[in-house]
């Protein structure tokens, strides 16, 4: 569902604009940044976010 | 409600879902499976049936959907995706509202925003013509993404060259 919910997200925006997410680790970590690659989208960066466990993930349109 | 653009291609996978119970934990597998193949770029088809129907009704809790006198009676015991039962243990009605809670306390997303996710990703909703005829339910009474009511031989047609799976 976390990668439904971005893609969601994303196909709201323009090509060109960026989407930050936050994301747990494990499954959904994995996931987003891979599906979101095999859509076509590019994953700018990943980095450790403030809340222990999670990353943020900025995927650009 | 806006759609995303998903431009299918002719190698696009696909995945088609017979939704016959109307059971809360069933429809969430069925709607949990449709938004996840959609938004990883699958053509997804739903097929409800039977109980399933109640899934994609217009009024949501229980009301005297249907034609008829009986279609009326299985419309008020049934309701529709608000007052769905756990296949297990629904304990009169309480477990749904356990899980509702649940889902939101533990961050995922509840029945109710995984059908709108699906109408969102442009997954495709069909209904049984027959169920439709033995329940007395009317395509006005049903959602309107509900494209087309169909019979099996439609859509098979529909589902061919995919995976399909019954729920």
């Amino acid at each position: 569902m976390t990668f439904v919910k971005t893609k969601i997200e994303l196909s709201k925006l323009k090509s060109g604009d960026t989407l930050e997410v936050l994301l747990t680790e494990g499954e959904p970590l994995e996931n987003v940044p891979r599906s979101s690659t095999e859509q076509g989208f590019t994953v700018l960066s990943i980095t450790e976010a403030e809340v222990k466990g999670t990353h943020k993930v900025v995927i650009q349109k | 409600m806006a759609t995303t653009e998903i431009k299918l291609d002719p190698n696009t996978k696909k995945l088609s879902l017979i939704g016959f119970s109307g059971d809360f934990d069933k429809l969430v597998a069925v709607f949990t499976l449709a938004t996840g193949a959609a938004a990883v770029g699958y053509e997804v088809n739903l097929f409800f049936t039977f109980w399933g129907l109640d899934g994609i009704k217009i009024k949501q809790g229980r009301s005297p959907v249907g034609k008829g006198f009986l279609p009326k009676v299985f419309g008020v015991f049934m309701g529709g995706l608000k007052s769905a039962p756990v296949s297990r243990l629904n304990f009169g009605g309480i477990s749904p509202k356990i899980f509702r809670y649940l889902m939101r306390k533990n961050n995922v997303a509840t029945l109710e925003e995984l059908v709108e996710a699906a109408k969102v990703l442009n997954v495709n909703f069909y209904a049984c013509e027959m169920a439709m005829h033995i329940l007395g339910i009317q395509k006005s009474d049903l959602i309107s993404e509900v494209k087309e009511v169909l019979g099996v031989a439609s859509f098979l047609k529909i589902a061919d060259g995919g995976q399909t799976l019954f729920i």
